[in-house]
């Protein structure tokens, strides 16, 4: 979230699309009415008429994997009508910036498409740059290369009437929320977006978010109270392993993996530091080597020097361009080529796409080590359905993890912020802590390593000192994750002493003397204490539910991300009822002679942009700080489908044709091709749309609620949802048993017949569209019947997450006869 | 002066020590003499963050003082500027999961083409582990890739997990994962 929970109060109307708050985030839902009780509208898009389309002042139906077409229909709105923030626009986005007269968009392929390699070539995307370096601008937004025109002639294409007859919704629900939404374009109003994995998990996912960023800068929403770009994320500590980038193309604070043509830490550091000639923008990815050196120093300690890199020869590299995802893990380990399998704290068998696929591959591993607090789908997969324990070789290790009330720590939730956790009970039997289990599987790796092996260094010379009277110690990696001074260090005069906690990253050094395990979150633990840990109950001064002394949020206690975008080029509030920052103090002939920001931590000290008197200042940054240009990228050349989204069909679909443009499906899109990879669209065997969900009693793929009486007693089994139309169709009733099957495998569910789901007109024939909760799997509860949406769900993903398209795929469904076999 | 629950008790309990209560406009003594009544006594309060999705509720744990020390209640912790109190079914749920006859209590080890899992103890467990990975590591380690440039990997293990881990863990278990010569790191952010 760029903003947080508690800020959604503050918003003048809600979308709530690619999730469901009410059911699977309830607690937010708090926030959502009382912003609804002090005037907000709140939208519903979902295929389904959930709990949250209940609460709703709009709802309205979406066939699922349409959603760019909706998007785009809402941009076209607002252009159209003039409803964009006209100063925000020119001033802080890149609408402003002149593309190359090359960049060409023609039947759905933008220019530089290799159809045989699936990618672009990104030249003809870049900006035109003047003789400094810098792209060129037109603030009018009137030259015909600008990317305020290109969006227009971009967006120009989706008409009310053909976004509805791809997303069938019906064209006046698409007007209504069209004109509550644009409406937040005036200055002072602040729109938001409430969205998850219904989003994500397409082959268009990454698009489906930045459509809805770019309406976010057209109507001036990012940095507001109220605003901004907000992911629901699902679990508790999601944004935290992502921090800590438990990803494989990302190191802690969101640096960058290195490639194999990366051969010296320099080379490293240049290709990873981006650069600017504008003196007005900040850059702050420029500071890349502080942060690059700083987690060396964390991990190597004193082995890490100046004349070996700090050890960075000793991290492994990937290859050029290649991937090592999630998807291709497991497309790698069905081939037979990999040996052995960490399942920590997971359930791999039932959380990803094609399960069935990813379940047989787990049985071509020689071991896999499962951690978890209860049994699960995973460490027994060789007892699983269709599994023959005696002919899987796989050795499995289950070991058990003690539950989160049983240890101490912190996580960090979606809104950012890092809260501590105290230990409440002692571990059950003879459960431990996940770090004592990681801290004690190191000192044997190292010990073994000590005596010998194949390049020892990096293992022998990790920085492992996290154990306090021989237990793993939360404290102690905090402090390395915030960073140390290793020397005597002098900034601005003053001394920071050797082996004291660095104030924040603005502290750190290039230079081995700071060390950072992570350096967006230098700050959460200083010589003033643990940050995390705080209970302060007071607001800030502006009163919109900051609580900046409620635990500590990255980047440096920033509540609201690009803050500096909530005020005019003078630093006055665009909403000073709902103000986040704004800048204060004395002004001399019109001119801000002293002053500073109040409020939030502003996103960077320097003065606004202007003085009251209108002349520009030199001493300014613009407000986007992380991008190297400092503008907000209405227009993404870095994206690999296309610096504009575009509408593209999903792997599977109902319609034979794209109705936007020539390819039916992202040209980009990565699709694997092993013999559990089938795929059917527009197949007559597969005709019904489907989409996974969650239900508020149950957490992902179940396992730590299935195993509990209470929750089962609430949703004690797998169902699937469907309209009345196609219960009727299919001769099926409320409460039947029915099987669910899709080109890669099938599932037993009970019918609910529900008015939740209609079908919807697509493209003038009548789509049924149906819906079955992932909560689900064979091991809790074990009655031979319960199993995972997963088995049915495809393994192609988006071409820039490569998140796997788990919420759009076609399948049929059919009545179980009682006598036997399908109907 | 606005009050919490817990905030109150925290007021009403300072009465008791001898201070003088000033500023506050209402009548205390009744409410006073209940709160006290209702003291815990005979648990440990700790404060926790359900630990389901990403809203990050406080909840407070009471742990027993007596007997088997485990938890017998978690209720929404007032004074939490989130969740205010409140909990949803899940976290309503959280003594469940702590006190549960399901959970994994020992190590468990499943051997090749075996119909069962033995318990296993933590030494034997965590000493094989590093022997597989020493053994796996070692036989397939690229030091340089068919382009002949320096990587220094093994793409014969992956890491899967965990967004389930608190901050700290995920940090020292990617610093290990990557030492070794991981590549194949991934986790519930990527699904």
């Amino acid at each position: 979230m760029t903003n947080h929970w508690i800020d959604i109060k503050n918003s003048d109307c809600i979308l709530i699309m690619g999730s469901n708050a009410a059911e699977n985030h309830p607690i937010s839902f708090k926030y959502v009415t009382e912003a609804q009780l002090q005037g907000a509208k709140l939208i519903s898009v979902d295929p389904r008429f959930t709990r949250t389309s209940s609460k709703a002042d709009i709802y309205a139906p979406i066939r699922s994997g349409t959603d760019i077409a909706f998007l785009g229909g809402m941009i076209k709105y607002i252009l159209d009508n003039d409803l964009y923030h006209k100063e925000y626009v020119a001033h802080y986005t890149n609408a402003s910036f002149l593309v190359n007269p090359d960049f060409k968009f023609e039947d759905g392929l933008f220019s530089g498409y290799d159809a045989e390699k699936r990618s672009y070539d990104k030249t003809t995307w870049q900006f035109q740059k003047d003789d400094k370096g810098v792209p060129k601008r037109d603030l009018s937004l009137e030259d015909p290369q600008c990317v305020f025109r290109l969006l227009k002639k971009h967006y120009g294409r989706y008409s009310p009437d053909k976004v509805s007859e791809i997303t069938g919704t019906p064209a006046d629900s698409l007007a209504k929320i069209y004109e509550a939404y644009a409406a937040t374009g005036a200055p002072e109003k602040a729109g938001t977006i409430m969205y998850a994995m219904g989003w994500t998990q397409h082959t268009v996912g990454g698009q489906n978010i930045r459509t809805m960023a770019m309406i976010q800068l057209l109507l001036g929403n990012m940095g507001v109270a109220g605003g901004g770009v907000n992911a629901l994320r699902g679990e508790s500590n999601v944004q935290g392993s992502t921090d800590h980038c438990l990803l494989w193309h990302i190191w802690p604070g969101y640096l960058k993996i290195p490639r194999a043509s990366d051969d010296s830490l320099e080379a490293y550091n240049r290709r990873c530091t981006p650069s600017t000639n504008d003196p007005l923008s900040a850059n702050w990815w420029g500071n890349y080597p502080k942060y690059s050196v700083s987690l060396l120093k964390s991990f190597f300690g004193e082995k890490g020097t100046l004349e070996n890199d700090f050890g960075y020869s000793w991290m492994p590299r990937v290859d050029d361009g290649e991937p090592y995802s999630w998807l291709d893990i497991f497309d790698a380990m069905y081939d037979g080529k990999l040996k052995g399998l960490f399942a920590w704290g997971m359930n791999p068998a039932c959380s990803g796409a094609n399960a069935g696929k990813s379940r047989q591959a787990m049985g071509k591993l020689d071991w896999m080590v499962n951690v978890n607090l209860f049994d699960n789908e995973t460490g027994s997969f060789w007892q699983g359905p269709d599994m023959d324990p005696s002919e899987i070789k796989t050795e499995v290790f289950m070991l058990p993890a003690c539950v989160s009330v049983e240890k101490e720590g912190s996580i960090t939730n979606s809104g950012r912020w890092m809260q501590w956790r105290y230990q409440g009970p002692r571990p059950l039997g003879d459960s431990r802590p996940d770090g004592d289990i990681i801290v004690d599987l190191g000192e044997r790796i190292k010990r073994a390593y000590e005596k010998g092996g194949v390049f020892p260094e990096p293992v022998v010379n990790l920085k492992w000192d996290y154990a306090t009277n021989g237990k793993y110690d939360p404290h102690q990696v905090a402090k390395e994750i915030n960073g140390y001074f290793l020397e005597d260090v002098t900034i601005k005069d003053q001394v920071y002493k050797k082996g004291t906690l660095v104030p924040s990253f603005a502290f750190l050094q290039a230079d081995g003397s700071t060390s950072s395990g992570n350096w967006l979150y230098c700050n959460s633990y200083t010589e003033k204490g643990n940050m995390a840990a705080r209970r302060g109950g007071e607001d800030a001064p502006n009163n919109i539910g900051l609580y900046p002394e409620f635990a500590w949020c990255w980047p440096v206690n920033r509540r609201i991300i690009y803050n500096r975008a909530s005020v005019d080029l003078a630093g006055r509030p665009w909403n000073p009822d709902r103000w986040v920052v704004r800048f204060e103090g004395e002004v001399e002939d019109g001119k801000h002679a002293k002053g500073k920001w109040t409020g939030d931590v502003p996103d960077g000290g320097w003065p606004p942009m202007r003085n009251p008197d209108g002349t520009a200042r030199d001493d300014s940054k613009y407000p986007f700080i992380m991008i190297a240009h400092g503008h907000g990228q209405i227009y993404g050349p870095g994206r690999a489908d296309g610096p504009f989204p575009e509408h593209y069909e999903p792997l599977e679909c109902p319609v034979e044709k794209n109705l936007m443009n020539a390819q039916r499906m992202n040209p980009t899109a990565p699709v694997f091709k092993t013999a559990a990879d089938a795929f059917a669209t527009c197949d007559p065997r597969f005709p019904f749309v489907c989409t996974t969900y969650r239900v508020s009693e149950h957490w992902q793929t179940g396992l730590m609620t299935r195993p509990q009486p209470w929750l089962m007693e609430l949703q004690p089994q797998v169902f699937v949802e469907m309209s009345e139309e196609l219960a009727e169709l299919k001769g099926i009733g409320n409460g039947d048993r029915v099987q669910v099957a899709s080109a890669r495998g099938s599932l037993e569910c009970t019918a609910i017949v529900t008015k939740r789901l209609k079908p919807l007109q697509v493209a003038g024939t009548l789509i049924h569209e149906v819906g079955i909760p992932y909560n689900y799997g064979w091991r809790w509860p074990r009655n031979g019947k319960e199993d995972s949406a997963n088995l049915l769900t495809p393994a192609a993903g988006d071409p820039n997450t490569r998140i796997p398209e788990t919420k759009a795929f076609m399948v049929n469904v059919t009545k179980i006869r009682k006598e036997g076999g399908a109907a | 002066m606005r009050l919490t629950r817990r905030s109150f008790l925290k007021v009403s309990g300072a009465a008791t020590a001898g201070l003088v209560l000033g500023g506050l406009d209402v009548d205390l003594a009744p409410v006073k003499a209940h709160a006290q009544m209702l003291r815990t006594r005979y648990a440990k309060e700790t404060t926790t963050i359900c630990c389901y999705c990403a809203v990050g509720c406080g909840a407070i744990v009471h742990t027993s003082l007596k007997g088997d020390g485990r938890v017998i209640n978690v209720e929404g912790d007032p004074d939490h500027v989130i969740n205010r109190g409140a909990l949803c079914s899940k976290g309503a749920a959280l003594s469940q999961l702590s006190e549960n006859e399901n959970r994994l209590t020992r190590p468990m080890y499943r051997a090749p083409y075996s119909e069962e899992w033995t318990a296993v103890s933590w030494d034997w467990a965590l000493d094989e582990i590093a022997k597989r990975v020493q053994t796996t590591r070692d036989a397939t380690f690229t030091e340089k890739n068919a382009k002949g440039q320096v990587v220094n990997r093994t793409t014969a293990i992956a890491s899967l997990g965990s967004s389930a881990m608190d901050n700290e863990e995920c940090w020292i278990y990617q610093a290990l994962m990557r030492s070794i010569g991981l590549v194949y790191i991934e986790h519930q952010a990527r699904i």
